[in-house]
């Protein structure tokens, strides 16, 4: 009785997941599908089935190249991502080990920049990007991804430090571990799935940033994100390609993720089951 | 080797002065324990010796050489924590060795001092498991591991035990102890479980806010407390104390008698009470009398003494046991 109530119970929880994955996903499934229609096919409506044409895809790489786009995402989202764990690490690293009572406020700060509306910095930032010869470069770029995607590394790794107990630290002091020691043995290998998962979803979060990557460039520079962009106002709106170019903009950081699924799932519960 | 002084020494976190000004003095392969009510500075003060904190004033010695602004690497002296702190990343073989090998011993030498200290331990068969896969004895027995293979002049124990069930605290106390009688180094030994205090030490040092209230044998504290704090905290069921009319009789202004220190009588006897709760715990039953003019007294009778709530009992002080303190709280000799 009691088994076949939760046999049941494990049915309705598996379809509801199942439903909730799909209404979560059917936008990029949708795409996907549109993607492999044909121009007329994807104006005409509401319609599941393409005819898997690949029209489109090609039409995509022969107006617009997608290797450089693509270089400039790669670059961008892993530059950025190196960039601000270079300047994390040891932010959170004394924030956590050594706070003072300011700490908190300070990391409340950085917090609270995330808040503020991108918008309403734009054209200071793009004042100061233009005068400096910055606009639609690469370094420019991946200053100004560091920059907004700073705080939340900080805060991600600030949270993953915090729960290294300190007495394994004092452990390791007592075991005449030097301060290098320490560090190579005992924090680094307790620190390092804390600092992977951030880096993977910091990632994942330069990829898709769209405000300052489509605003701050033209050609040189421009990411994927501005590729898909270039599809929609132009020409007007032809659904396939945009699709198309999508699919192929949002591709490899899907694939990046289905790979590291797991490094990202342990990342983000790793004090839960500690 | 393993002498340890400490000289007026004084520790303040920021304002708060949590040691005012302790002088101890530990002798090579003695078993000290810290004992002491909560927060009152136990930690503290093995975590001076340790060097995990700084002194505000005063010095450590270690065996004559002065260690108070030695890093506690340089001190070469082990401890077991609380929560075990052991390399969660590690397998228990390379938790115990680790200290060896930021030693730079050699890993012969290593693999064989891995080896004895875990078949001493019995953690043969649990070498390639991480910390996460023990249980809490498994886990404190790799953290005594772990203190054991340097062969460290003192060991120091922060509430080791106190994690762990009692039955399995009761088996981990004797090893302790039998560990102490095989290597013979000093101990320092942090509790606040009176039972721990007394089967273990050879030098019990009582803590009271941060002051040292009395050093001494478990015995002479059991006999002797210097002091009221001493004589109500050292001794299960705790001491009565007797103050007013009836302690006139006994020429001070407060008078100490155990519970296992009063004869009890159904007939007649000093004091007459009802009895209120009865403790059976099988060997002894604690009864809680209350008596007229003295108040609750707490009394020791043997396991099979039939009386039940509502009685009325008679108690006589063992004139020889009765311990009498002055208006400071200091004991009259
Ligand atoms: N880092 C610190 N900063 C400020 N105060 C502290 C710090 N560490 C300890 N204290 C204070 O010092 C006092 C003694 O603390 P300690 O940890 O030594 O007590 P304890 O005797 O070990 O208590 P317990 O039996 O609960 O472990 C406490 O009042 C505590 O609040
Ligand atoms: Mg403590």
């Amino acid at each position: 009785m009691a088994r076949a109530v939760s046999t049941r119970r494990m049915a309705v929880a598996t379809i509801a997941a199942w439903i909730v994955a799909l209404i979560i996903f059917f936008p990029i499934l949708y795409t996907i599908i549109t993607s492999l229609k044909s121009e007329p096919e994807a104006i005409q409506g509401f319609n599941l089935i393409p005819s898997f044409t690949l029209e489109s895809y090609v039409t995509v790489q022969t107006q617009r190249d997608y290797f450089k786009p693509f270089m400039n995402s790669v670059v961008l989202s892993v530059g950025s991502t190196l960039l601000a764990l270079l300047v994390a690490v040891p932010a959170a690293w004394s924030m956590a080990f050594s706070p003072t009572n300011r700490t908190k406020d300070i990391l409340m700060w950085m917090l609270s920049t995330k808040m503020m509306p991108a918008v309403a910095v734009l054209v200071p930032i793009y004042l100061i990007f233009r005068d400096t010869g910055l606009l639609d470069t690469r370094l420019g770029l991946t200053i100004m991804l560091t920059l907004i995607n700073l705080p939340i590394v900080v805060w991600m790794l600030y949270t993953y430090f915090r729960e290294i107990p300190g007495e394994i630290l004092e452990a390791a002091r007592m075991d005449g571990a030097t301060l290098w020691g320490e560090i190579v043995y005992v924090l680094a290998p307790m620190a390092v799935p804390g600092i992977a998962s951030t880096m993977l979803l910091n990632i994942i979060l330069a990829w898709n940033e769209a405000f300052w990557t489509i605003r701050l460039t033209t050609t040189n520079a421009a990411p994927l994100t501005a590729f898909i962009a270039s599809f929609s106002s132009p020409q007007g709106l032809f659904w396939a390609k945009l699709s198309a170019a999508s699919t192929l903009a949002i591709a490899p950081i899907l694939i990046m993720g289905w790979f590291s699924q797991k490094q990202l799932v342990r990342g983000l519960t790793f004090g839960a089951v500690k | 080797m393993g002498k340890i002084i400490l000289r007026n020494v004084n520790k303040s976190f920021g304002a708060t002065q949590v040691i005012p000004g302790i002088d101890l003095t530990i002798e090579d392969g003695e078993f000290v324990v810290f004992v002491g009510p909560s927060g009152c500075g136990k930690s503290t003060l093995l975590r001076l010796i340790a060097g995990l904190e700084d002194t505000t004033s005063g010095t450590i010695e270690i065996d004559g050489r002065d260690v108070t602004k030695a890093a506690p690497a340089k001190r070469g002296l082990a401890m077991v924590f609380q929560s075990y702190a052991l390399y969660p990343h590690m397998t228990v073989k390379n938790n115990i060795a680790f200290p060896l090998k930021m030693a730079k011993v050699s890993p012969d030498v290593i693999e064989k001092k891995v080896t004895e200290a875990a078949r001493v331990l019995n953690l043969t068969n649990y070498l390639e498991r991480r910390p996460g896969q023990l249980s809490g004895g498994q886990r404190q027995r790799v953290a005594i591991g772990r203190a054991i293979v340097r062969e460290p002049s003192a060991f120091l124990f922060d509430e080791p035990l106190s994690n762990l069930d009692a039955a399995l605290r009761g088996t981990m106390r004797l090893e302790i102890s039998e560990l102490h009688q095989q290597l013979k180094t000093t101990m320092i030994y942090v509790t606040h479980d009176q039972v721990e205090a007394m089967t273990m030490a050879d030098k019990i040092v009582v803590l009271n806010a941060g002051n040292i209230e009395q050093v001494g044998s478990p015995l002479d504290l059991y006999n002797k407390p210097d002091n009221l704090f001493v004589a109500g905290f050292i001794g299960s069921p705790r001491m009565n104390f007797v103050k007013g009319k009836a302690a006139e009789p006994y020429r001070a202004p407060t008078v100490g008698i155990r519970p296992e220190h009063l004869r009890l009588s159904t007939e007649s006897g000093t004091w007459r009470g009802v009895v209120g709760v009865a403790e059976h715990l099988g060997s002894d039953t604690f009864l809680h009398v209350n008596v007229e003019d003295v108040g609750m007294v707490t009394v020791r009778a043997g396991g099979d003494f039939a009386v039940t709530h509502g009685d009325t009992v008679y108690l006589t002080p063992d004139e020889n046991r009765i311990h009498r303190f002055d208006d400071k709280g200091l004991a009259i000799r």
